[in-house]
């Protein structure tokens, strides 16, 4: 497959481990986040960690859209699609995230709740469109990356004269994520960011320059292959012995300084900034999402159904938070592969691909076994 | 199926549509399977009319084998689910090294399918099991209200013959043993997955949909008993078939991930759609676990067959405790291949 193959070459691969095994002093540890839940996954598929020297440690942050979305807001979502007249459309995704007194979107549609799975925002203004007695909501989650194309379902039901169609609106922003990870001492101290992909490629490189100039953190923007991550550890190695703090730009095939302005200027007019947002695993972080503007007041479900977000509570024995955080690794949670796996989720990190703990689980959890092999040998 | 002279007017098989009637037992429902079945499944069996078939079988071991199909669309680039009915109820007898003999089929049609949709899907099984060789000698229509089917679903059963001194078994694969692949995987997934609305994107990858019987055939002349177990890696793909040997004989395998053939437009749809191949459904592809000493001979004499052409070498068994699948990445790494979670994608069969 071109423009694929390339970015997952075997042999390549080895001559960057090479490269990063013969960089990485032996007498210190290295401490990355990558940020994206699509690097977790690329990791985590490709084996990339058995490339890595044990000294350079990956901390998955927490850059999925699903396990950062706090258990209250699938509360709403579901109390929303139990409303007689409302369709509630949404990424298949979100359908087995836990939600309180062990209910799920899923569970909703199987009592009965109109909730329909879509691959875009586009299917839901068709549903709008041919069945305009429905109250159709779509629920919006994600980080810039799913941002435009929900600011293009707004334009295209105004478009349409559409008066049945509304978001609810979860769309969160990636730097204010990673300045409260830096700002919160959790005693995991992170030495640089495999920085993101897809999010970059729609806001450019400029948003992260404060984590180099303000918090002394290298971040180097990688692709979602595994070339491109492993090219990205190198580099942030680089950066750490040379005694040097730089946005980097590896993705250079998508990323450009500036982003995409058509697309920052759309979400620009239709989005505002709350005050506050509520991060799974990270509590509430100032600025760190987007709401409606007024002016598109009428798509904005919480408003047409005056929806309020009560507070909801994790399972005590879930360590969602714990690992989103990077406090924690999927295997260190009691819940892990025990209660909690894919097909009974405990916590939204075991829901997601991207999420750590279902990574670890469909790819990596060979390794707990290595590792004690290991030791006892 | 009874034998009946129904009398009245025929089928417009060309407009008409399945009404409740075709499946009340009277007159409209012999019409039915007189003009429909009968003409598509042309056996000496069926044609007796009874409500059973009746045949001689040899002496030695039997394998029975059922399968329910509800493939969305019911037709899709390379088959439909008719074939689907006929490949993969054979197929399972054929994992067991069985000589399929005969078969059976019950359809669950929706009141207002078309007729000449109901016919093809005949014509199509009739096609399959004359093909194979193996006969729809017994069978039952029932029609449901509209919307309480989705067009129709299809039922069969098939028995078969086990050669004397087989029992392959999902339990009898050993550290040491080979893990052969009969050829390139997720043809069929990606082929139903470019027909389903909302989804639908160009491709030209066909369903692989084959009976395998006679490649079984040939394999057991080649390797008999030295052949563990066979599966075809239906719905969850090659990941979950591997997953059933591990369990079942409480070994872990290994699987080099070069060595899977994925043909280029599979390996490309997948990507798109963020599958992994080794989930994705097959219908006309087998894993056998053999003896290290029988393998290349095995590989050998399924490559000679056209249904093993692409016959691969793609890992071993291995012991672990834990019953693990791993496989080393074409990237260079280890990983686990575990069974989908969740539904990757509803009624592919």
């Amino acid at each position: 497959m071109k423009h694929v193959d390339e970015y997952r070459d075997g042999n390549l691969a080895r001559a960057i481990a090479q490269r990063i095994a013969a960089e990485a002093q032996s007498d210190r540890q290295y401490r990355f986040m990558e940020f994206c839940g699509g690097h977790t996954h690329a990791i985590s598929r490709y084996g990339i960690e058995d490339l890595l020297p044990e000294n350079i440690r990956l901390i998955h942050g927490p850059g999925c859209p699903v396990c950062v979305l706090p258990m209250g807001r699938i509360d709403d979502a579901i109390r929303l699609a139990a409303r007689e007249e409302v369709t509630l459309c949404t990424y298949a995704d979100l359908m087995r995230v836990p939600a309180s007194g062990g209910s799920s979107l899923m569970k909703a549609k199987a009592n009965g709740a109109d909730i329909r799975m879509v691959y875009s925002t586009l299917d839901a203004i068709a549903i709008a469109e041919k069945e305009p007695q429905r109250q159709v909501v779509f629920f919006a989650i994600g980080f810039e990356t799913t941002t435009p194309p929900t600011a293009l379902a707004i334009r295209l039901a105004q478009k349409k004269g559409l008066k049945n169609f509304s978001i609810f609106c979860n769309h969160v922003l990636t730097p204010a994520a990673m300045q409260a990870i830096l700002d919160t001492d959790n005693g995991v101290e992170i030495e640089g960011f495999v920085g993101p992909a897809h999010v970059s490629t729609v806001i450019g490189s400029a948003p992260y320059r404060r984590f180099a100039s303000d918090y002394h953190k290298p971040v180097v923007i990688a692709g979602f292959e595994p070339l491109d991550v492993l090219q990205a550890i190198l580099m942030l190695l680089r950066q750490i012995n040379e005694g040097r703090c730089e946005i980097e730009n590896q993705y250079r095939r998508a990323v450009t300084e500036s982003g995409n302005a058509k697309a920052i200027d759309e979400v620009a007019e239709i989005f505002d900034l709350r005050e506050a947002f509520e991060w799974r695993g990270l509590g509430e972080i100032p600025h760190s999402a987007l709401k409606l503007r007024e002016a598109y007041a009428d798509y904005d479900a919480e408003r047409r159904f005056a929806m309020e977000t009560k507070p909801a509570r994790d399972n005590p024995a879930c360590e969602c938070g714990a690992i989103l955080r990077g406090q924690k690794r999927p295997q260190d949670c009691k819940l892990f592969g025990v209660a909690c796996t894919p097909e009974t989720p405990m916590g939204s990190c075991m829901v997601s691909s991207e999420g750590s703990c279902a990574a670890y689980w469909a790819y990596g959890r060979f390794r707990q076994y290595q590792n004690e092999a290991r030791k006892a040998s | 199926m009874n034998k009946h002279e129904p009398g009245g007017r025929k089928l417009d098989l060309r407009n008409g549509r399945v009404e409740l009637s075709h499946g009340s037992g009277g007159r409209a429902m012999a019409r039915l399977i007189g003009e429909i079945f009968y003409a598509a499944f042309d056996n000496e069996w069926l044609a007796a009319g009874n409500d059973q078939a009746a045949f001689d079988i040899p002496a030695g071991r039997m394998a029975m084998t059922t399968d329910g199909y509800v493939v969305s669309p019911l037709f899709f680039p390379g088959g439909d689910i008719g074939k689907l009915a006929v490949h993969g109820t054979i197929n399972d007898i054929a994992m067991a090294g069985a000589r399929p003999l005969h078969m059976s089929a019950s359809f669950i049609v929706e009141e207002g399918f078309p007729l000449a949709e109901l016919k093809l899907i005949a014509e199509s099984m009739g096609e399959a099991s004359r093909a194979a060789g193996v006969a729809i000698v017994t069978g039952d229509t029932k029609v449901v209200e509209r919307g309480k089917a989705d067009g129709v679903f299809i039922s069969t059963s098939c028995v078969g013959i086990i050669p004397a001194g087989l029992a392959l078994s999902g339990d009898k694969a050993r550290p040491g043993d080979v893990v052969l692949l009969s050829g390139s995987i997720g043809d069929h997934g990606v082929a139903v997955m470019s027909k389903r609305e909302n989804l639908s994107f160009d491709t030209e990858v066909l369903s692989d949909t084959a009976a395998l019987h006679e490649l079984v055939a040939a394999m057991v002349e080649t390797a008999g008993d030295a052949i563990r177990l066979m599966r075809d890696p239906t719905r969850g793909g090659v990941a979950a078939t591997l997953n059933e040997i591990a369990h079942q004989s409480r070994v872990g395998v290994r699987i080099d991930e070069k060595a899977i053939p994925v043909a280029p437009q599979v390996a490309a749809a997948c990507e798109l759609l963020g599958l992994d191949p080794l989930h994705v459904a097959n219908e006309g592809k087998l894993l056998a676990v053999v003896t290290c000493e029988a393998a290349d001979a095995l590989l050998a004499a399924m490559r000679a067959h056209p249904l093993g052409a692409q016959a691969a070498r793609i890992g071993e068994i291995v012991a672990d405790e834990h019953c693990f699948v791993q496989m080393t990445t074409a990237f260079g790494g280890g990983r686990i291949i575990d069974w989908l979670s969740g539904e990757q994608l509803p009624r592919i069969c």
